[in-house]
C-alpha cells in the first residue's frame, strides 16, 4: 500500500511545506496589500481542494484496491452528484474571482492626485524622468533619441525643459504619495519589477504603459527587469529609494533638469563630432 | 435508464464498400515511406522522443547553471538563453504536440474507431516527413553561425530579431521560424486526417457517443490545433518578413544601442496576441489527449465504467471552445488595454469548472472500483495529483490581479511545468506502458517500470512543488543567475541546488525507461492480444501487433459503448465493444 501512504504524504507534506518553509514573499512596501490578501485567500481555497482530492484518491485506492472476488460497481452517471459538484465548484471559483476583479478595478483606476513619473528602459539600463516644477512631463519620442538626448525628449516642448532626468542613477519616491508610473522603452520589451511593490508592467517600444502605487514604507529596493530583453537581461538592475518627504525634497533639489543637462552638453558634443564636420 | 443493448437495433448496414488500401511491396514502402498509420505513429513517436532527449539534456544544463552559477564555463548568458528557448520550444511543439497527435493519434484513432487506416494515407505519410524536416531544421540551428535563437520560446519581437538576442541577427531565429512553418504545414496534413477519420472512418455501430474518451480528446485537440496553428503560422511568416525583408509588422521605431533602426509603425503586442491565440489552445492541445487517455487508463485498470461519460465528452468540447477566448491571460502585464483583464480573468476562471468536473469524474471512477495498481494506473494516479496541483496554481495566475506579482517569476515556471509538462508526460508514460503490449506483442518489464515510475513521479513533484516558492520570494524567470539582491535569502540557493539534484536524477531515470523500451522488445513477457482485458476495439484485433489493414477480412461491428466493465450479470468483468449480447446495460446517453 505504498501508493496510499505516498499520496497521504504528498497531501500532508505539501501543506506542512507551505506552513513551515522559510520561503515567502518579501515584506510589502506599497498599497497593494489587497493583492496579498487575494493571494492568501486563493492559497486556502486551492489548498483545501488539493488536499481533499488527493486524500479522496488515497482513500479510494486503499478501500477499493483489487483483491480476488472484488467486482466494481456499475454506475455510468449520477445527475445529482454531478450537478452538485458543478455548482459547488462554480461557487468556489467565484469566491476567488470576485475579490480578484474588485482589486483589479482598483489597480487600473489611477487616483487623480497621483504624481506622474516616467521610467524608460533600454538595453540594459533604467532611466527616470520627473515632471519638475510645472508638474508636467514634456513630450518624448523614440525618433528623437540622439547622442545628446538619450531619452528622446522633445526640445521644443516648454514642459520638457524643467523635467528632471536621471540616467543610470537611483529613483527616489516620497513615501505615502500615490505615483502614476509611465513606462516607455526605446529598444525592446522590458518590465519594471520591484518585488516589494507587487505591481509590475511591461515596457513596450512605441507605446506608453502605466501602473500606479503608493509607497508605504521608506527603504531601498531592487529594480529588476522581468521580461527577457537580450543577453544582459539578468544584469539590468536599478535601485528605487523611498524617502520621507523632507529627504525626498533634499534629493530632488540636487537633481539636474533637462535644460541644465542640455546646457552642459554642447562642449562635449562638439569635440566628439568634430572630425566628422 | 436500463435497456437491453442488442445487435441489430442501432447497427446500420454498410453504406459504402470497404476501401482498398495501399499495399506496400518493398521494405522501403513498408517501413520507411510507409502509408500505414501504425508505422507512421512509431516514426512520429521515435522522432519526438529523440528530440525530447535533446531538450532533457538542455534542462540538465540550465539547472546546473542555476544551482552552480558559472560551474560550466561554456554556459554563459548567451548559451543559457539559447538552451531555455530550445528546451521550451522542443518540449511544447516537437515533443508533446507531435507525440500526442502524431504518435498516439495515428496509432489509436484508426484502431479505436474500427477503421483500416487513416482516410488520407499518403498525406499522412507526408505529414511525418515534413515533421522530420522541421526537426532537422530546428537541430540545424544548433550548428548554424551564431547558434539557435535565445529569444525565449515565446519569441517576442522586437528582441527576437535584434542583435542583442542570441541568433537574432544570425541564422537562429530564421531557422526557428522556418522550422515552425514546416511543422505547421506537416501538422495540417496529419490533423485533417485525424479529424476526417474520426468523422467519416468509424465502423458500423461506432456512434460518436460510443467512442472512447481517448479518441474524443485527440479529435477535439486536433480540431483546435487546426484552428490555432494558423495564428502562429502567420505570426512566423510576418516575423520572417520583418527579419529578412525589413518590413515592420511587429517593429516600432527603435533605437538599438544608440542607433536608429529602419523600422517603424509596427506593434510588438500584435505578435503577442497572435502567439497566445495559438499558445493558449496549445496548452489544451496537449492536455485534452492526456485527459482522454487517462480516462481510459483509469476505467480499464479500475475495471469500472468511466463515471459521467457524457459530462466528460461535453467537458472536453467546452474546454476546447473556451480555450480560444482566454489567450490574453498570458498578457495581463503586457501593457495591453487593462480593461481586457476583467474579460480574460472571467473566461479563464470559468474554464476551471469543466476542468474540475473532469477531475471529479476520474476520482469517482475509482470510487467503488476494483483498482489494479498496474503501471498505467500508477501513472494515472500520479497524473491526477500533479494535474490538480498545477491546475490549481493556474487559478492564481488566471485571476488577473494575483498574477501581477507572480507573472514572470519562477512561480509561473513551476506552474506550467507541473500542469503541461509533468502531468501530460506522466500520461504519456502510462499510455506507453498500457499500449506497448499491443504495439509490440510484449509487456514492458515491471521492475524497471516500477523504479521508473517512483523516481519520475516523486522526483518531478519535488522539483516543481518547491519551485513555486522560489517564485513567491520574487525570483524572476529567465535569469541565468540571480546575483546580488536585497530580497532573495541565501536559503533559496540551497533550494535551487536541491531542485537541480532532483532534476538530474529524474532525467537519468528516463534512460532506464528507454532501456526498458528496447530490452522488452525482445525479452518482455508475451502479452497476448488483450492483456488488460480491455473493451475498446484496438484490443480486439485478430493479430497482435495488428497487421496491415488492422482487421483481417471483415471490419468489426460495434454493439456497445467503450466502458462496459463489471456489467452486472455478465460472466466476465468486461464486454468488448464488438461483442453482441443482451446484458441489461445502462449505456450512458441511451
Amino acid at each position: 500500500m505504498a501508493v496510499v501512504l505516498v499520496l497521504v504524504a504528498i497531501a500532508v507534506g505539501s501543506v506542512l511545506f507551505h506552513l513551515l518553509s522559510p520561503w515567502w514573499w518579501t515584506p510589502i512596501a506599497s498599497n497593494w496589500s489587497y493583492i496579498d490578501h487575494t493571494l492568501v485567500i486563493t492559497f486556502w481555497i486551492t489548498g483545501a481542494v488539493f488536499v481533499a482530492v488527493v486524500l479522496f484518491v488515497a482513500y479510494c485506492v486503499w478501500r477499493f484496491r483489487h483483491d480476488p472476488g472484488r467486482r466494481a460497481a456499475y454506475e455510468p452517471e449520477n445527475r445529482r452528484l454531478e450537478s452538485g459538484l458543478a455548482v459547488g465548484t462554480a461557487i468556489g471559483v467565484f469566491a476567488m474571482l470576485a475579490p480578484g476583479l474588485f482589486v483589479w478595478h482598483q489597480f487600473i483606476t489611477v487616483p487623480s492626485e497621483a504624481a506622474e513619473i516616467e521610467i524608460v528602459g533600454q538595453q540594459w539600463l533604467w532611466s527616470f524622468r520627473l515632471p519638475g516644477a510645472d508638474g508636467k512631463l514634456g513630450r518624448a519620442e523614440t525618433r528623437d533619441v540622439a547622442p545628446d538626448n538619450s531619452l528622446g525628449i522633445d526640445k521644443a516642448d516648454a514642459d520638457a525643459l524643467d523635467d528632471v532626468v536621471i540616467e543610470g542613477g537611483e529613483l527616489h519616491l516620497p513615501v505615502g504619495k500615490p505615483v502614476k508610473v509611465l513606462l516607455r522603452s526605446i529598444d525592446v520589451l522590458h518590465d519594471f519589477y520591484v518585488p516589494e511593490f507587487r505591481a509590475k508592467m511591461d515596457m513596450i517600444p512605441g507605446m506608453v504603459t502605466y501602473f500606479w502605487l503608493t509607497p508605504t514604507r521608506t527603504g531601498t529596493f531592487d529594480i529588476l527587469c522581468a521580461e527577457l530583453c537580450g543577453v544582459g537581461h539578468s544584469q539590468m538592475r536599478g535601485m528605487v529609494v523611498v524617502d520621507s518627504e523632507a529627504d525626498y525634497q533634499t534629493w530632488l533639489a540636487e537633481q539636474a533638469t533637462f535644460e541644465q543637462l542640455q546646457a552642459a552638453l554642447p562642449a562635449a558634443t562638439t569635440v566628439a563630432e568634430a572630425p566628422g564636420r | 435508464m436500463v435497456e437491453a443493448s442488442g445487435a441489430g437495433d442501432i447497427i446500420p448496414p454498410a453504406a459504402v464498400e470497404d476501401v482498398e488500401l495501399y499495399h506496400p511491396h518493398s521494405w522501403w514502402t513498408r517501413y520507411v515511406f510507409s502509408q500505414d498509420a501504425k508505422v507512421i505513429a512509431i516514426q512520429y513517436s521515435c522522432t519526438a522522443i529523440a528530440i525530447g532527449m535533446v531538450a532533457l539534456v538542455l534542462s540538465w544544463l540550465m539547472r546546473i547553471q542555476l544551482a552552480f552559477p558559472g560551474a560550466l564555463t561554456f554556459l554563459d548568458a548567451e548559451r543559457y538563453y539559447q538552451f531555455i528557448t530550445m528546451h521550451g520550444m522542443i518540449m511544447v511543439i516537437y515533443l508533446l504536440t507531435a507525440l500526442f497527435l502524431g504518435g498516439f493519434g495515428n496509432y489509436l484513432i484508426p484502431l479505436m474507431v474500427g477503421a483500416r487506416d487513416m482516410v488520407f494515407p499518403y498525406a499522412n505519410m507526408l505529414s511525418y516527413w515534413l515533421y522530420l524536416l522541421a526537426v532537422a531544421v530546428l537541430v540545424a540551428s544548433f550548428f548554424a553561425s551564431g547558434g539557435p535563437t535565445g529569444a525565449g520560446w515565446t519569441l517576442y519581437p522586437p528582441q527576437a530579431i535584434l542583435s542583442n538576442t542570441p541568433g537574432g541577427q544570425d541564422w537562429g531565429i530564421v531557422l526557428m521560424l522556418v522550422s515552425l512553418i514546416i511543422f505547421i504545414i506537416g501538422f495540417t496534413m496529419g490533423g485533417l486526417n485525424y479529424a476526417v477519420t474520426v468523422l467519416q472512418g468509424r465502423t458500423r455501430g461506432m456512434t460518436l457517443m460510443r467512442m472512447p474518451l481517448t479518441v474524443w480528446g485527440i479529435f477535439t485537440a486536433t480540431v483546435m490545433a487546426l484552428l490555432a496553428f494558423p495564428a502562429l503560422f502567420v505570426a512566423c511568416v510576418m516575423m520572417l518578413f520583418d527579419r529578412l525583408a525589413g518590413t515592420s509588422f511587429f517593429m516600432p521605431a527603435i533605437v538599438e544601442m544608440g542607433e536608429q533602426l529602419q523600422h517603424g509603425g509596427g506593434s510588438p503586442i500584435l505578435f503577442q496576441h497572435l502567439f497566445w491565440f495559438f499558445g493558449h489552445p496549445e496548452v489544451y492541445i496537449v492536455a485534452l489527449p492526456a485527459f482522454g487517455i487517462v480516462s481510459d487508463l483509469i476505467s480499464t485498470h479500475a475495471r469500472k465504467n468511466i463515471f459521467g461519460y457524457r459530462m466528460m465528452v461535453w467537458a472536453i468540447v467546452i474546454i476546447g471552445a473556451l480555450s480560444f477566448v482566454v489567450w490574453a491571460h498570458h498578457m495581463y502585464v503586457s501593457g495591453m488595454n487593462p480593461y481586457f483583464g476583467f474579460f480574460f480573468a472571467t473566461t479563464t476562471l470559468i474554464i476551471a469548472v469543466p476542468t474540475a468536473l473532469k477531475v471529479y469524474n476520474w476520482t469517482l471512477t475509482l470510487w467503488r472500483g476494483n483498482i489494479h495498481l498496474t503501471l498505467p494506473m500508477l501513472f494515472a494516479l500520479a497524473f491526477i495529483v500533479t494535474f490538480v496541483n498545477g491546475g490549481l496554481t493556474g487559478l492564481f495566475l488566471g485571476n488577473v490581479v494575483v498574477d501581477v506579482p507572480l507573472s514572470d517569476t519562477m512561480f509561473v515556471v513551476a506552474h506550467f511545468h507541473m500542469v503541461m509538462g509533468v502531468a501530460p508526460i506522466l500520461v504519456i508514460f502510462g499510455a506507453i506502458y498500457h499500449w506497448y503490449p499491443k504495439i509490440t506483442g510484449r509487456m514492458l518489464n515491471e521492475g524497471m517500470g516500477q523504479l521508473h515510475f517512483w523516481i519520475t513521479f516523486l522526483g518531478a513533484y519535488l522539483i516543481f512543488f518547491p519551485m513555486h516558492y522560489v517564485g513567491l520570494v520574487g525570483v524572476p524567470r529567465r535569469y541565468n543567475e540571480i546575483g546580488e539582491t536585497s530580497f532573495v535569502p541565501a536559503s533559496v540557493h540551497d533550494l535551487n541546488i536541491f531542485i537541480t539534484i532532483m532534476a538530474l536524477v529524474v532525467g537519468a531515470a528516463q534512460i532506464l525507461f528507454l532501456f526498458n523500451l528496447a530490452w522488452s522488445l525482445r525479452h518482455g513477457r508475451e502479452a497476448g492480444g488483450n492483456p488488460w482485458r480491455a473493451t475498446t476495439l484496438e484490443w480486439q484485433t485478430p493479430q497482435t501487433p495488428p497487421a496491415h489493414g488492422n482487421w483481417g477480412k471483415d471490419l468489426p461491428v460495434v454493439y456497445r459503448w467503450a466502458y462496459d466493465y463489471s456489467v452486472p450479470g455478465a460472466p466476465e468483468d468486461f464486454i468488448p465493444q464488438n461483442q453482441p449480447g443482451t446484458y441489461p446495460t445502462r449505456e450512458a446517453g441511451a
